[in-house]
């Protein structure tokens, strides 16, 4: 669709809005004041500056994982590790079976992970692609993990379908341990660097933990309409 | 937004003689308060990042224009479109059309108070397209022909029984002996039928916490992954938007989310922050293929100039309707308005104008805990004095209180007077009341001692002993 589609004109509230914020705001009366403001803005824009960063965060990368670790089963995440990624494809299936979990899997389309050797796990039944309704499994990479609170940062894309992260009743993470960073702030930065100044992604989801509702009661309720489970696998290997 | 025949003070005695509505609150009192007070605590910074939060917020606000105008071009970049509303009508109208276009059915709904705020879903009924909520609370809430009672939780006024009876009659596939007295058997029940109407959905309707300039984004927190699915399923995603909720940049909003669950449910981070940019990417393998911002205005414009600026700092935690005892006690109902608590009794005046919503500034003991408790440090009892001297100036305050403060007055402005009728009354309510030490019935104070006793007065007036003492200690 997208700018095929033609947008319903209501071009006459824009100026109307935009209009009242400015009468508001006094602009058009001192035309330094005006140029100053825009300066303003254009340097917000452009610096990037950070505010004020918990000191939780700030570690070594070996802490920076531990703490990741820590605070995402906080969250009641689940957390395994690997030493190398050749590894994963048993962690998962030992996982689904101590789960009591169908050996299916929806894997993302996914390089890193469509190569890894599934021929090892000969009962794990594997398909690619977006989730389907009735997915129980996804297994998708993450773009970075956040110390700070446990977070995962998922990038859609041709290789990763944000549908996988949210339609399976279970979903796996692959996180590399060198992609652990601390605060938010240096997540945002490698997004930056990856993109492209000002370039976005479709979506990027910060994901903490599996669903969960407290809107019964205040009991907290895990599964609500999201994943029921989210197990992070942490991929040790350093290089 | 309307103030639906509400009578404040009838709805008050309603809620408070509703021992249904009575138990279902104590999980405010009891959840809420100890679980933000515990994740502050945690956070050594707490504090001084709600100083950062309320000057990222005051920066923005004094450049709104500016911030919007570059959001807007990076929206349009992104292939998205940005439509701007100054009121509820012109809101309603974008929608009808773009779900028209788009063929709509059927819209799921993210969570949004704004949504609320320009009373979409019977808009969208009238127009033969279902709204289908999808957050747990706000399903409960629609099933029941009701409006959500809290920003946050929309059905905290409501008990597990009471869900039960309303899913054992409306969700008739389902096996009538089956067992949903639990609340995760009442949470599965919903997940299954939701589910279906997920994918069925032709456009996604949600909210956003924070609209970010430097790249168009659109920022969701939730925890039950509904607005994901409402986003990342149908062809079309609307995100309906006031125009208060942009941040320069995601470092602006990483203060601000680091402050916004902390202070709401005493989470340290949501379990979903997602952010949007745009249409679907050709390569994606899924994603809505179109975008749109409604980006509502309704009255914001106004109150950036003047007393009531600060109020559009706020991102909607709602710590300050969960210290509220006036909430406590009444619920969101009774306040007869999108927004209760005391962020709604300083914004719904703005919105509806102080003549429709007069009684709502009354609804405070000014104890100062909101104000205590919010994250961008808005002055929220300055601010319901504020409306309560525009009420009176418009001569909205009722005429028996509007005459007591007049007579207050005349004696304030006459100390010697003042002093004189105060010092009488204190001695005789005093030589009155000795015996007993209370009154159980005054002429005039009726509207108090039917509910308690007044105090007999023991001694001298205040004004008496400051005087005394400062005679003896000079």
């Amino acid at each position: 669709m997208g700018s095929a589609q033609k947008a319903p004109s209501v071009s006459g509230d824009r100026e109307r809005v935009l209009g009242s914020l400015r009468r508001a705001l006094g602009r058009g009366q001192e035309a330094a004041a005006d140029a100053a403001a825009r300066a303003a803005v254009a340097q917000r824009i452009d610096e990037h500056r950070r505010g004020l960063i918990p000191a939780r965060s700030q570690l070594d990368p070996a802490q920076q994982v531990a703490l990741f670790e820590t605070m995402a089963c906080q969250q009641a995440a689940t957390v395994g590790h690997v030493a190398h990624r050749d590894a994963v494809p048993a962690a998962i299936a030992d996982y689904l079976k101590e789960a009591n979990l169908p050996p299916r899997l929806r894997v993302a389309p996914d390089p890193a992970l469509t190569g890894l050797p599934w021929d090892t796990q000969p009962l794990l039944e594997i398909s690619t692609g977006r989730a389907a309704a009735d997915d129980t499994a996804s297994l998708t990479g993450a773009f970075a993990g956040i110390a700070e609170t446990g977070t995962l940062m998922l990038r859609s894309g041709a290789q990763h379908p944000t549908s996988l992260n949210f339609l399976p009743d279970v979903h796996i993470v692959v996180l590399r341990a060198a992609d652990v960073v601390g605060p938010y702030e240096e997540a945002w930065d490698r997004l930056r660097a990856h993109e492209g100044d000002g370039a976005m992604p479709r979506t990027v989801n910060f994901v903490t933990g599996p669903s969960r509702t407290a809107d019964i009661e205040q009991t907290i309720q895990l599964g609500a309409h999201g994943p029921r489970r989210l197990h992070i696998i942490l991929i040790d290997e350093t290089d | 937004m309307s103030l639906p025949g509400s009578n404040f003070s009838d709805d008050v005695r309603v809620a408070v003689a509703d021992p249904q509505l009575q138990r279902a609150m104590r999980h405010v009192k009891e959840g809420f308060i100890g679980k933000r007070a515990k994740a502050a605590a945690r956070l050594p910074e707490f504090e001084a990042l709600r100083d950062a939060a309320r000057d990222i917020k005051n920066h923005t606000l004094a450049h709104l224009d500016l911030y919007l105008e570059h959001y807007e071009a990076q929206v349009t970049a992104s292939g998205g479109h940005v439509h701007w509303c100054a009121g509820p009508t012109e809101a309603r109208a974008v929608i009808l059309d773009i779900c028209r276009q788009a063929g709509a059915r059927t819209v799921t709904k993210g969570k949004s108070m704004i949504g609320e705020e320009i009373d979409i879903n019977a808009h969208l009924e009238a127009a033969g397209i279902t709204p289908v909520e999808t957050d747990l609370g706000e399903y409960i809430v629609q099933m029941r022909h009701e409006r959500p009672s809290h920003i946050i939780a929309p059905a905290v006024h409501l008990t597990k029984d009471l869900i039960e009876a309303d899913f054992r009659a409306q969700h008739r596939q389902f096996p009538a002996d089956r067992s949903l007295s639990q609340v995760p058997e009442l949470v599965d029940e919903a997940r299954q039928v939701l589910r279906q109407r997920f994918l069925d959905a032709d456009v996604g309707i949600t909210g956003a916490n924070f609209l970010v300039a430097e790249t168009g984004s659109s920022i969701i927190v939730t925890n039950e992954g509904n607005g994901d699915l409402t986003q990342i399923l149908p062809r079309v995603h609307i995100v309906v938007a006031s125009l208060e909720k942009i941040v320069p940049t995601f470092e602006d909003a990483a203060t601000l989310l680091r402050v916004l669950a902390r202070s709401a449910t005493g989470q340290e981070f949501s379990t979903y922050t997602t952010v949007s940019t745009g249409p679907k990417r050709p390569d994606d393998g899924d994603g809505p293929a179109a975008y749109h911002v409604v980006l509502l205005d309704n009255g914001r414009s106004d109150l950036l100039d003047g007393p009531f600026r600060e109020i559009l700092r706020c991102i909607r935690c709602g710590a300050c309707i969960n210290h509220c005892p006036v909430y406590h006690a009444i619920g969101g109902h009774a306040y007869g308005s999108v927004y209760p608590g005391p962020i709604g009794a300083v914004l719904t005046p703005a919105l509806v104008g102080i003549e429709a919503a007069a009684d709502l500034p009354e609804a405070s003991t000014f104890c100062g805990r909101c104000e205590e408790v919010c994250p961008v440090r808005i002055p929220l009892p300055k601010l319901l004095r504020h409306w309560r001297e525009r009420a009176f100036e418009r001569r909205v305050t009722p005429r028996a209180v509007r005459a007591g403060i007049g007579l207050w007055a005349f004696f304030a402005r006459r100390p010697a007077l003042y002093g004189f009728a105060t010092g009488l009354a204190a001695r005789l309510l005093g030589a009155a009341g000795r015996r007993r030490g209370r009154f159980a019935r005054l002429p005039l104070a009726g509207g108090w001692t039917r509910f308690r006793d007044l105090p007999a007065p023991e001694g001298r007036t205040f004004r008496n002993q400051w005087a005394a003492r400062k005679r003896h200690r000079p």
